[in-house]
């Protein structure tokens, strides 16, 4: 029997996982399901939906056939067994904790996260009676001996946002599985065509689909995949495997098995959080990934080219790119991001926190903006703006300082950015001398 | 008799599963009447599919108005397919019983693993699938997985006959 061929390339699975011609219409372009409701076929079957005893849409706030594609062509490039998508890749963090957090509970994450997700992790956890700590995500020793009895979860960033610095996935995974619990890795920065945490041992990863995956900066959106490994019947998960009040005494992973915590995911946090992604952004961010291998490769390549060029620059004092040749990370980046450890990176001028700002006053190619991962260049300095709310003592601890500026590097041609930079920095040497 | 069960790949081949599905008659053994039970749910969602289902479990008599019998040996029709919901430890008599009565497949569930069980069902004809649920396995080349955002590895430009 000649077996038909099974298609497994990564550019191949970023134009077409979850989208499959429409069986109804032959539309080839992934159709959007602009609707709010379902007609059912009969009251059976929506009983049967409703029970969760059949795959059925009911209602667009738990799923709709566009963004359950969208939602299909991440799991499938992360290598998970399903994903959910929400409104935001903060909605998406936040019901991915939500789901497996009860009271009492306790979470360890890396000190070095999105200020956006500090915040988050300081008060949405705090209001919800579970208790944080954050430790340097280089430490092994600070994950290992942070693992309480009431930990559930250990939470990091594949690449720090912005310090830059590349998590150990697998070694912390071994600490956190030693422990019984869940490794939680953000993947925005690095996208799973340049690293995908699964393999490593992850066992959740979360994203903000608005940034490389969307590419085009038009569309807010977040993704939770799961790999479907981890035992949560472990004893320690009763919020998972016990019988669940939310949903008439369903044992989620008993029931569903690998898809347990995913099924929990959608018919309960999402059913009750309703941070649900549109149809119209399901689309575009879709649209997006089929090139993000393409986009990816440039970013990487422009990204190495302006941190080399910046070193050489006589006010820069430090570049933190970790895909330079001396980067502490070398040998991290070359283990989990062999095509490089992604466009976003920091720098930090001479003139601190004045120097900062008129570097960036002076840019006309990079956009000014709280945003990174799109085709375009974008530029920001974090201590006047998206890390404001943070003290200096968490502003260290994020690796920044008052002239820091973070970039995010475009596709667009490197010598046209290096010129844009080149000019910003001789107008800071004028003003300074 | 038996058989190395280090790597369950051999026994969860897509093309064995996508020819296991196209079988129409199936024997649930260890289908509970209790709604949430996973044997529950996915007797339920074949039976929805269209497939015969039959349900083996002596202390049932009958779930969703399908007669359910004592053994395998006790079906009256014919079997295709026996999905397996019960301890591992039971598997070589139900492997036997499969042999028996003349099934095509042997589908263990999520979990029920029987290296002396397989190679019982292989030794007599039948072939097994190991480690997998039938459901999913169904919704994935089938059904609707994904229409739940679920991976169903199926890359295809061929429109889809649903």
């Amino acid at each position: 029997m000649t077996v038909p061929p099974r298609f497994t390339g990564f550019h191949t699975r970023a134009v077409h996982a979850g989208a499959s011609p429409d069986p109804q219409t032959g539309s080839r372009a992934m159709p959007i399901h602009q609707t709010t409701s379902y007609v059912f076929e009969d009251a059976e079957s929506a009983a049967a939906y409703f029970n969760l005893q059949e795959y059925g849409n009911t209602y667009s706030r738990i799923m709709n056939p566009t963004v359950a594609a969208f939602e299909e062509r991440v799991a499938n490039l992360e290598g998970g067994v399903g994903a959910v998508a929400f409104a935001s890749g903060l909605a998406a963090q936040n019901a991915a904790l939500f789901t497996l957090l009860e009271p009492g509970d306790h979470v360890l994450a890396s000190a070095a996260l999105y200020g956006g997700s500090v915040t988050q992790f300081k008060h949405v956890l705090r209001k919800m009676s579970v208790e944080l700590e954050f430790v340097d995500p280089d430490d092994h020793n600070a994950w290992r001996d942070g693992i309480k009895s009431n930990t559930k979860l250990c939470f990091a960033e594949t690449i720090g946002n912005p310090s830059g610095c590349i998590f150990d996935i697998e070694s912390v995974a071994e600490i956190a599985h030693a422990a019984d619990i869940p490794l939680m890795i953000d993947n925005t920065f690095a996208t799973p065509y340049l690293c995908q945490p699964l393999k490593y041992g992850a066992d959740i990863v979360v994203h903000s689909a608005t940034k490389f995956m969307g590419g085009h900066g038009t569309s807010i959106g977040g993704v939770v995949v799961e790999s479907g490994e981890f035992d949560w019947s472990n004893g320690r998960f009763p919020v998972i495997a016990e019988p669940s009040p939310a949903y008439h005494g369903l044992k989620f992973h008993e029931t569903f098995g690998t898809f347990g915590y995913l099924m929990k995911l959608r018919s309960e946090t999402l059913r009750d959080l309703g941070a649900c992604m549109s149809p119209f952004n399901a689309f575009m961010l879709a649209q997006g990934i089929e090139t993000l291998p393409l986009r990816m490769r440039q970013h990487v390549s422009n990204a190495l080219t302006i941190a080399r060029h910046l070193q050489g620059c006589e006010a820069v004092t430090a570049v933190h790119y970790a895909g330079l040749e001396d980067s502490r990370y070398a040998d991290l980046v070359a283990k989990y991001l062999p095509e490089g450890p992604g466009a976003v990176f920091c720098f930090d001028l001479a003139g601190g926190r004045q120097a900062g700002i008129r570097f960036i006053e002076n840019l006309s190619l990079f956009s000014h903006l709280a945003n990174v991962g799109d085709a375009k260049s974008l530029v920001i300095h974090p201590a006047t703006t998206t890390h404001r709310q943070l003290n200096d003592t968490e502003l260290a601890a994020s690796g920044i300082g008052p002239g820091t500026i973070r970039v995010s590097i475009g596709i667009e041609d490197a010598q046209d950015l290096i010129a844009d930079i080149d000019y910003a920095l001789t107008q800071l040497t004028q003003s300074t001398s | 008799m038996s058989v190395d069960i280090t790597d369950l790949s051999a026994w969860q081949q897509p093309e064995t599963i996508m020819a296991a599905l196209q079988h129409p008659q199936i024997a649930v053994v260890g289908m509970s009447s209790n709604e949430l039970r996973a044997s529950n749910f996915v007797g339920y969602y074949m039976h929805r599919n269209g497939y015969q289902v039959t349900p083996v479990n002596p202390r049932e008599d009958e779930i969703y108005g399908l007669k359910s019998f004592a053994a395998l040996q006790d079906v009256p029709t014919p079997i295709d397919v026996v999905d397996v919901f019960r301890d591992s430890s039971a598997v070589p008599e139900i492997a036997e019983a499969a042999v028996e009565i003349g099934a095509k497949y042997l589908w263990l569930q999520f979990g029920v693993i029987s290296a002396e069980g397989i190679a019982i069902a292989e030794a007599g004809g039948v072939q097994c699938i190991v480690d997998k649920c039938i459901k999913i396995e169904h919704a994935r080349y089938q059904g609707r997985m994904h229409w739940l955002g679920f991976n169903t590895e199926r890359i295809s430009a061929q429109r889809r006959k649903d």
